[in-house]
């Protein structure tokens, strides 16, 4: 019961310095990919990226068939689900109730949210690395099964407005997971509010103005038209202050405070 | 070491935990008892630093949990066995504690292999655990990090016997090397066999602490006579407090020696004279912790 027999028992003692951020992403990133339903999720956002490029495959021009446009719309598919990804990896905590023992291991919380929304970076990343890839296979393909012009031709700033726009869409699903920390509820608010909005937007003409700012559909289609200028510049920077900054501050300041049960 | 000072924490009107303090030293095993509703996992939580404190203070040695820097290397939790993902294997359950905590997978063998799950129970998810290997799993969570405290909630629930037999042998063997273990039930059986020192809480008020020998000395003596009617117009001649069963049994609070000299005075056949142990413990439990709303109810 001495100090002698503590320092038996305690392999470690306080030394034992916090873990970084960097290693918190890597747990992170291994919790957004490690049940068969977080894989599943992941699949089906490539699929829906796959889903795209057959679209442009058979519809539309044969000028258009090249891998720049194939690459840009499966940005589109795989831009629908990845906020979803966003969402559960925040919502995920407390749907499976394990927000209980990660901060039991990591009590600065915030340290968790940043490793988090690092963790959807990289996932971001991967995620357009597999869409050029996929879209690299169709560009293969298509001649063969239809007319294609195939161009290679892939500007530097195309994987990195992909990137862009792939991070918004989860940075607004995890700002939604954190200000409501509920499934269910933070899929359907990402989904209904940024419409019922523009319906908004679209009848009340005093709003129609405002409207073109904060809608994020419109404000973020440019990023993958490569039509970014100053104005759609801070039409971008508007609709994220709103739709992800907001919620976001919201949100880390409940799950900084927050009770858990 | 865990101390615990004045802690309290409101919810509106409702106080759940009224200025509790205690301490659970090393070297021991500190059951933290109470009825369900008592309070017991509100503090738990509190120590933890996942519930916010209204007032007063707890601290793991010396140090705020949240404070404590990777603090899984220096505290085991085990606060809910049913709140880990359903779809993750045993396994990749302790993997991510143990990425996160920075330590070796040699460990999370060790250690599913300490709490016996190693092999094929190790690898199916959880989801198909039965709540008795849920609870080897969050077993297994808490020592993972080779800590010196541990804080378990309930951690006998859904255990089988032999279950309950192993948790008390790693308990017992995790004390004994000097480590500080508190750990909480609603049961006084399943406490009482392993815990040195017991800490009882009853509507959020602390309503006994000490150790164990001392609060099963204070239940009382089992007294059974020839005569029950005799033994207890002699006992309440001599002033001693004492309480008869249906069946004639006596339970009296005074010191064996006393209450043979009273029965052999009186010239009584006595057929019992023993401390009450677990039966008088598990009364004054009922008592103390019931006693709060009673008072109540008075008032």
């Amino acid at each position: 019961m001495s100090a002698a027999t503590i320092t038996a028992t305690g392999g470690t003692g306080t030394a034992v310095p916090s873990p970084s951020l960097a290693r918190l992403t890597g747990v992170e990133l291994r919790k957004m990919t490690d049940t068969r339903a977080s894989r599943w999720l992941l699949g089906i956002v490539l699929l829906a990226g796959v889903g795209m490029i057959l679209v442009q495959m058979f519809s539309g021009d044969a000028a258009d068939r090249n891998l720049s446009e194939f690459f840009g719309i499966a940005q589109m598919g795989a831009g629908l689900l990845l906020p979803i990804v966003g969402i559960l990896a925040i919502t995920g905590e407390w749907s499976q109730r394990t927000a209980l023992a990660t901060f039991t291991l990591e009590p600065r919380r915030g340290h968790v949210v940043a490793a988090k929304l690092a963790a959807g970076v990289a996932l971001v990343v991967v995620t357009v690395a597999a869409t050029l890839a996929l879209a690299a296979v169709a560009n293969l393909a298509a001649p063969a099964v239809t007319d294609a012009a195939g161009e290679w031709t892939l500007g530097a700033d195309e994987p990195a407005r992909a990137v862009l726009y792939q991070l918004t869409g989860y940075l607004v699903g995890a700002a939604f997971g954190l200000a409501l920390l509920n499934t269910p509820l933070a899929i359907v608010a990402f989904f209904a509010l940024p419409t019922v909005w523009s319906i908004v937007g679209g009848v009340v003409s005093s709003l129609q103005d405002v409207a073109a700012w904060l809608d994020l559909e419109a404000t973020t289609t440019p990023i993958i038209d490569g039509s970014l200028d100053g104005e759609a510049w801070a039409q971008l920077a508007a609709s994220m202050g709103v739709w992800c900054l907001l919620p976001l501050l919201v949100g880390v300041a409940r799950v900084v405070r927050t009770e858990l049960t | 070491m865990i101390t615990v000072e004045h802690l309290t924490k409101r919810y509106g009107a409702v106080t759940a935990v009224d200025d509790v303090s205690f301490r659970c030293e090393p070297g021991t095993v500190t059951g933290f008892l109470g009825p369900n509703g008592a309070g017991k996992s509100t503090t738990m939580r509190m120590i933890c630093g996942l519930s916010p404190v209204s007032s007063g203070s707890a601290t793991v040695h010396g140090v705020a949990y949240g404070d404590l820097p990777n603090p899984g290397r220096q505290v085991g939790v085990l606060l809910d066995a049913s709140a880990q993902h359903a779809g993750r294997t045993g396994r990749e359950v302790l993997s991510v504690a143990a990425q996160l905590m920075g330590i070796g997978s040699r460990r999370v063998d060790e250690t599913l292999e300490r709490v016996g799950l190693a092999g094929a129970p190790a690898k199916r998810r959880v989801k198909n655990y039965s709540l008795g290997m849920r609870q080897r799993l969050g077993i297994a969570h808490a020592l993972l990090g080779d800590p010196t405290v541990l804080i378990l909630d309930e951690p006998a629930n859904g255990l089988d016997p032999e279950g309950i037999h192993w948790m008390r042998g790693v308990l017992r063997d995790f004390a004994d090397r000097g480590g500080t273990v508190m750990l909480s039930s609603h049961l006084l059986r399943e406490v009482e066999a392993v815990a040195d020192h017991l800490v009882v809480i009853g509507s959020g008020r602390i309503v006994a602490d000490g150790p164990k020998d001392e609060l099963l000395r204070s239940a009382g003596l089992v007294v059974r006579a020839l005569e029950p009617d005799l033994l207890e117009k002699a006992l309440v001649g001599a002033g001693i407090d004492a309480r008869f069963a249906p069946d004639g049994t006596c339970t009296a609070d005074a010191e064996a020696e006393t209450v043979g000299r009273v029965a052999a005075g009186a010239g009584i056949v006595l057929l019992e004279l023993r401390p009450a142990d677990s039966g008088g413990l598990e009364e004054m439990f009922l008592r103390l912790t019931s006693a709060p709303t009673e008072q109540e109810v008075a008032a």
